[in-house]
């Protein structure tokens, strides 16, 4: 399993109710559901995602974040997880509202576009940064949003939700991946 | 029509209350059951079927002797595999292949007909619940169904909420929509029209509506298909033939496929039992028996959902599925649901689509090996 999701499931507390959306191909949900709590469930834009999802006897949702979230109660899960996609939405602050309201708490993570491979690769070779979490050419990627660690924890305390990010500049220079819990 | 003398059959004793205020009792109820029930009594699945289907749902239909309508999925080593599971499927009330239907003989010794009451998706659901008992099951393990399969799939949860562990209603609604009411009231309007339907007593006058009827089962049947499975299907293609022949004998080969559909049909069908059945699907709407909330029909339920729906099913369209889901999750209940990719219709869910016969055979082994 991908170390990212070993840090999120870090986060997460023992028998509370999870949502995942956007959870791929069950492989965190899985993971989830065996070590953490049976009360997990996905949203997943992908039929075949779905496939192997329900391959694994997990419970899915087929549904696009964007607009299918509004179908879960206000408060109905303790956890709303959203991983790496944030920045592919066409409406990310409508995306982080909805699961924030959805979730008591919600655990994102971001590609951060301010590490400094990033930085070193626009500077030096003036093309758009290619690494392994942005495997992407500029004309095939489907990050429409992307943002740096910093920029997401300016958004949050702008728009006072809660956020905890110590040494901000020194995390915004070195992580290549951002994972946050935030909460109204 | 055929014999139906070999038919299983449950006759029902305790009196039923059917929702138009008539109360049967006495009344039969075939069925058919395939693979075994183990001992724990844990492994029963109640299939519903279809609008034209029966009890027959796999292997050979001993009274047509054509293979059971859901053969690709229902069978040993299939997505409902009979190996691991005991499936008991009935015909429904108002039907005609053994259950109580308006081709039964009343007090007098004559067929019903129109005197047949009216019933609905709770009567057939309510009449089917005395398989259970009889069976001594005390929990199924599952109930599916596609169609009005999946409406009764909806309506059995509603009304016994803790009698299923899971719940599989596929591409069908929570609602009739008035485009289904009025296809299926183009359907009666033409067995009415038949002039041997004779106000639904040609039984007794050895009558058969079968014009009608044809007519009705090919209309119905253009609304199971996709327009591009029609056009993939068969095109502008001529029926054994070079070129048009300026009349109206069957040119097209969608024509000649279509008239082949509708004189079979009559031949295991009976025309009042379509006009009894639609009329039960017109009239489902499990959201108005809950005054405007679908939440509250499965407020009670602890049943682990599976919403299944067809991309090119126009009949019962995606949305209309999501609706289900919507009300489930508004109310946090375990469902999943996701829709198929196929261009083969309303259909779809009786024909070989593997993304669906995968989809169904992994929900119903690991959810299986969670109740274990």
């Amino acid at each position: 399993m991908k170390k990212e999701f070993f840090k999120i499931s870090e986060l997460l507390e023992k028998d509370s109710k999870i949502l995942d959306v956007g959870c791929g191909d069950g492989e965190l949900m899985k993971y989830i559901s065996e070590n953490i709590t049976e009360d997990v469930r996905g949203l997943e834009i992908s039929k075949d995602n779905i496939q192997k999802c329900i391959a694994k006897g997990l419970t899915v949702i087929e549904g696009d974040a964007e607009k299918d979230l509004q179908q879960f109660p206000d408060s109905s899960y303790d956890f709303v997880i959203l991983s790496q996609t944030l920045q592919a939405f066409l409406d990310p602050e409508k995306v982080i509202n909805e699961l924030l309201r959805v979730g008591r708490k919600a655990i994102v993570t971001i590609p951060n576009f301010g590490h400094w491979k990033v930085r070193l690769n626009l500077l030096f070779k003036g093309t758009m940064p290619i690494t392994e979490n942005l495997p992407n050419e500029w004309y095939n990627t489907p990050n429409l949003h992307m943002c740096t660690i910093k920029d997401f924890v300016n958004y949050c305390n702008r728009r006072k939700i809660k956020i905890d990010c110590a040494n901000l500049s020194y995390v915004n220079f070195f992580s290549e991946l951002g994972i946050f819990i935030i909460e109204k | 029509m055929y014999k139906i003398d070999k038919v299983k059959k449950i006759v029902i004793e305790k009196p039923l209350k059917l929702d138009c205020g008539r109360t049967i009792q006495d009344f039969p109820l075939a069925y058919e059951t395939y693979g075994t029930l183990n001992e724990k009594k844990d492994n029963a699945i109640l299939v519903f079927h279809a609008l034209t289907g029966d009890q027959y749902a796999s292997g050979t239909n001993p009274v047509t002797n054509k293979e059971g309508w859901w053969s690709y999925a229902l069978g040993p080593g299939k997505s409902i595999d009979t190996n691991k599971f005991f499936v008991i499927c009935a015909n429904v009330i108002g039907g005609c292949m053994g259950s109580y239907g308006p081709s039964h003989l009343d007090s007098a010794g004559k067929p019903f007909g129109t005197n047949f009451p009216v019933i609905t998706i709770n009567d057939m659901v309510n009449a089917q619940y005395n398989l259970l008992d009889f069976f001594k099951i005390d929990k199924l393990f599952s109930v599916i169904g596609g169609s009005m399969g999946g409406m009764q799939v909806l309506q059995f949860i509603s009304n016994f909420p803790n009698k299923s562990y899971s719940a599989i209603p596929i591409a069908c609604t929570a609602s009739h929509s008035a485009q289904n009411i009025a296809l299926n009231e183009l359907g009666r309007q033409s067995i009415m029209a038949d002039y041997n339907w004779e106000n639904g007593f040609y039984a007794e006058n050895k009558k058969v509506p079968d014009k009608g009827l044809a007519v009705a089962r090919m209309a119905a049947h253009i609304t199971y298909l996709s327009k591009k499975g029609l056009q993939e299907k068969f095109g502008r293609k001529l029926q054994e033939r070079d070129d048009l022949k300026f009349g109206f004998d069957a040119d097209f080969q969608i024509e000649s496929y279509l008239r082949y559909q509708g004189s079979v049909f009559v031949d295991r069908f009976d025309a009042n039992s379509y006009l009894y059945i639609t009329r039960a699907m017109d009239y489902f709407d499990l959201t108005k028996q809950f005054n405007g909330n679908l939440s509250k029909a499965f407020q009670n339920t602890t049943s682990k959902f599976f919403v299944i729906s067809f991309t090119s099913d126009w009949l019962y369209p995606t949305p209309e599925n999501r609706d289900i889901v919507i009300a489930l999750n508004a109310i946090g209940k375990d469902v999943g649901f996701v829709e198929i990719n196929s261009d083969k219709g309303h259909d779809s869910f009786l024909l070989n689509v593997p993304d669906f016969l995968n989809a169904v055979r992994n929900f119903l082994e690991t959810s299986y090996k969670k109740i274990k």
